[in-house]
């Protein structure tokens, strides 16, 4: 069964394991994944716990669903206090991991502590130990992962690993599997470094009972057909998320040499036909890829084509690539995107910090806050596709003076840079905006703004705000499982009806991410994919427990909640600049230069915006502050956290 | 039952890797998530993009069927499959070790060797598999399009060596 798998407190100062069962009452009030992570995290952290030391808790974990027979659970999550923001860390990742994890035994980590010299964790049916990792440190992710296999015999091993980034403590290096999978966001890399710990890696064959198998194999063929049935997952299929840079780019979404425009004009190089192309030259016509179990296969497999990277594999890359070394940093060669690419996949490091990173000490070196002295004589102006590849390896390293301060992240970088440098950082509580801009979109800047680590679009991003459907389609899905009849709105330019839209995702991919389902299966980018209505159904073939529509997404508000309560506790408040639910000065300041007839000239206007903030917090029943009402906590069953169930 | 002349085709360049086909194979038969209960397994060269799902070949000649010791593999023509039958296999896994294929399953969970059956005429592999990875055809028809792939590179390559002879010097 699902729910026999277990949980694992590892300590990595003292060498002690222990495995607990996971109760069913724990699972019925947080399913699993990420929403049981952050109650494990409230749990296993004190206030004020330093990210980097041995009292951090690092959690790593699978839903509810994982590995069972639903569609896509190939989802792992892993949190901790972030080095990169100081609040909530959390990332979610596709490939393999956590499935094998499953079949090893297990669906939530607990590591705290620090090992005296480089370690990994091999978890193999039901057992754990921690091995000697000296072999395995300075190696690069995908070297890191075969050195493993070759030193356990066994190449069916799946493991989650850190590359250099991590090991050099870079506050925003990644946990990466297989080529490219990624827990990108606020350095969870970072964390398993200063644990000295390299790797987790898992290999299991302990069956997963499903309870109901013959329904939950038809039940999934319908769930498949739903997804694969829409356009938008088979333009996934095909072209990638780079489809999605190129649809907001040529609208004017995306932001460009750091904040300046909100469009890269004459990017014919990077546009996703021309990235497709290039996939179909170096890996033939049939180059996508899937994660466990998923038929939606969102990326590519490539060989750069040219340049010092010639003929390097890689997957990918993601939208996130594009924007992180095309537009943000101005350049407009595929070369470039898929060699930066390649890099940030190698060293272990987010895509979008590190592209963000470049792009604002770009638009510092042109104003001249950062003098040529200080990049080591590096022209940083924005379009020099060498100095960004060349930024991307000093970073990782931490060479320079530049790359090392870049390293440290946004906030403190601004620190040791100075002058008005924090101006320019496009960031939200420490952490970096993707690519895209929001200024003509009050709904997705209230969803950076307010989401729980930091600015993100994964978190709560009505995207479907974009596609202009009708009020009734809208109001259909944003009444369910809850009836909601206050204003709502086709028209993304809109301040109306946002904030709702905004919570209603917040708990849609809560859910999702403590059932284990990848976003693509859900109402992110498809109006038509599965939700709260289909999810019971799914639970109850593969698990045997009973939920209804409403319950699930109870549990969702209330695993945001734990998010909520432990940035509060570690000093999120509402209006300030670093820790809080605001959007940095530009957003309100400077209209959108470029883009279509409904973006060029827009901003957002701060006097609704900060009414869109009360009426969210309204929805998730906080104060005027972002406090939680009394009564919200006795409502979610949580006025007594932490209260170590688990 | 009118003899079924289908067979599992597998064209291995379409594989997106992603082992669904495993994960119904064994909810199926099983009841059970676990690939090592799979009668089909992708084996993958991640740094080469290469996925290649690897299941029984219903051999006209099996190797399985000539070494079992005991004669628990038969030939069942109407499903046009190999098949063990479990009231007379003994377990001693000579079928496993003959396969060239490795098609021929075993697990230690329940000890008992597990081969692909075509689910009774209705793989579920080819079910779920949106891509076309694995396909359920005509056994007459196996090769065409594969002939048809040839042909077209052969006449390719001869009007390309045509165009270079051309402009030979």
């Amino acid at each position: 069964m699902a729910l026999d798998r277990k949980i694992a407190y590892i300590n990595l100062t003292t060498g002690d394991i222990k495995v607990k069962p996971i109760p069913i009452e724990v699972r019925k009030k947080f399913l699993g994944g990420r929403g049981l992570d952050a109650y494990l995290l409230l749990n296993h952290t004190e206030q004020g716990c330093d990210p980097i030391g041995p009292d951090n808790a690092l959690i790593v974990s699978g839903g509810i669903l994982t590995a069972t027979c639903a569609s896509a659970t190939a989802r792992t999550h892993v949190m901790a206090k972030s080095p990169l923001t100081g609040l909530l860390g959390s990332c979610n990742m596709g490939g393999f991991f956590a499935p094998e994890m499953a079949w090893a035994g297990f669906h939530h980590l607990v590591i705290k502590g620090k090992a005296k010299k480089p370690v990994y964790i091999y978890i193999h049916n039901g057992e754990i130990e921690i091995r000697d990792a000296a072999n395995l440190w300075g190696k690069t992710v995908t070297d890191t992962q075969w050195a493993i296999r070759e030193e356990l015999d066994d190449e069916e091993v799946k493991s989650l690993v850190i590359g250099p980034a991590g090991e050099n403590l870079v506050a925003f290096a990644n946990v990466m599997t297989g080529i490219k999978n990624a827990g990108g966001r606020t350095g969870m890399g970072c964390v398993l470094g200063s644990k000295n710990l390299k790797a987790i890696a898992c290999r299991g064959t302990m069956d997963i009972k499903i309870a109901h198998p013959v329904e939950a194999l038809e039940y999934n063929k319908r769930f498949i057909d739903q997804i694969t049935g829409a356009k938008v997952s088979q333009t996934q299929g095909t072209l990638g998320t780079p489809f999605i840079w190129g649809a907001t780019n040529s609208w004017g979404g995306v932001r460009t040499e750091n904040f300046r425009y909100n469009q890269l004009e004459y990017a014919d190089d990077i546009e996703p036909e021309r990235i497709d192309e290039i996939a179909t030259e170096t890996m033939g016509p049939y180059h996508m890829a899937g994660c466990y179990g998923c038929q939606v296969h969102c990326r590519a497999q490539y060989k750069i084509p040219s340049g010092k990277y010639k003929g390097k594999y890689d997957e990918g890359p993601e939208y996130t690539s594009q924007g992180a070394f095309g537009g943000e940093v101005g350049c407009r060669s595929a070369e470039t995107v898929l060699a930066g690419n390649h890099l940030v996949d190698q060293f272990g490091m987010d895509n979008l910090e590190t592209g963000s990173m470049i792009a604002w000490a770009m638009e510092m070196y042109e104003e001249g806050i950062i003098t040529p002295e200080q990049t080591d004589g590096i022209d940083l102006r924005f379009g020099n596709d060498e100095a960004v590849l060349e930024m991307i390896e000093r970073i990782c390293y931490r060479k320079g003076w530049l790359g090392d301060v870049l390293a440290k992240g946004g906030i403190p970088a601004s620190e040791d840079v100075g002058k008005n440098s924090f101006d320019y950082l496009i960031q939200v509580k420490g952490m970096a905006n993707l690519h895209s801009d929001e200024r003509a979109t009050p709904g997705l800047a209230l969803n950076i703004a307010t989401s729980s680590r930091g600015s993100d679009h994964l978190r709560s991003r009505p995207a479907i705000d974009l596609y202009h459907l009708p009020e009734k389609v809208l109001r259909k899905i944003y009444s369910t499982p809850v009836p909601y009849d206050g204003p709502l709105s086709s028209e993304h330019t809109e301040y109306i009806g946002k904030p709702w839209q905004v919570f209603w995702q917040e708990n849609c991919y809560m859910a999702v991410d403590s059932l284990g389902i990848c976003k693509y299966h859900t109402t992110f980018l498809g109006a038509t994919l599965p939700n709260f209505e289909d999810w019971p159904t799914v639970l109850y073939y593969n698990t045997g427990l009973e939920f209804t529509p409403e319950e699930i997404w109870q549990i969702a508000r209330r695993n945001n909640m734990l998010e909520r309560l432990f940035n509060l506790r570690e000093g999120l408040t509402r209006n300030d600049p670093k820790k809080g639910d605001v959007l940095n000065h530009r957003y309100h300041d400077e209209p959108c230069k470029r883009g279509a007839i409904d973006v060029i000239g827009r901003y957002i206007d701060k006097e609704k915006f900060d009414v869109m903030v009360d009426e969210f917090y309204e929805h998730k029943g906080l104060d005027k502050n972002g406090i939680p009402k009394k009564k919200t906590l006795i409502e979610l069953g949580l006025e007594n956290e932490p209260s170590h169930m688990l | 039952m009118e003899s079924n002349g289908k067979v599992l085709l597998i064209n291995h360049e379409k594989c997106t890797g992603c082992r669904l086909c495993e994960q119904v194979c064994a909810v199926k038969h099983d009841g059970i998530s676990n690939p090592t209960r799979s009668r089909i397994r992708v084996m993958k060269w991640e740094m080469e993009g290469l996925y290649i799902p690897m299941s029984c070949q219903q051999c006209q000649d099996a190797p399985c069927l000539t070494g079992c010791p005991v004669g628990a593999i038969a030939r069942n023509e109407t499903m046009n499959r190999v098949e063990v039958d479990y009231d007379i296999c003994i377990g001693c896994r000579t079928c496993v070790s003959v396969c060239p294929f490795g098609a021929m399953n075993y697990n230690v969970i329940d000890r008992k060797v597990a081969k692909c059956d075509l689910c009774d005429g209705e793989p579920q592999c080819v079910r779920f598999c949106e891509v076309k990875a694995v396909e359920y055809v005509d056994g007459g028809d196996v090769s065409i399009e594969k002939k048809r792939h040839a042909a077209l590179r052969l006449s390719m390559a001869s009007k390309q060596a045509a165009a270079l002879d051309e402009h030979a010097v």
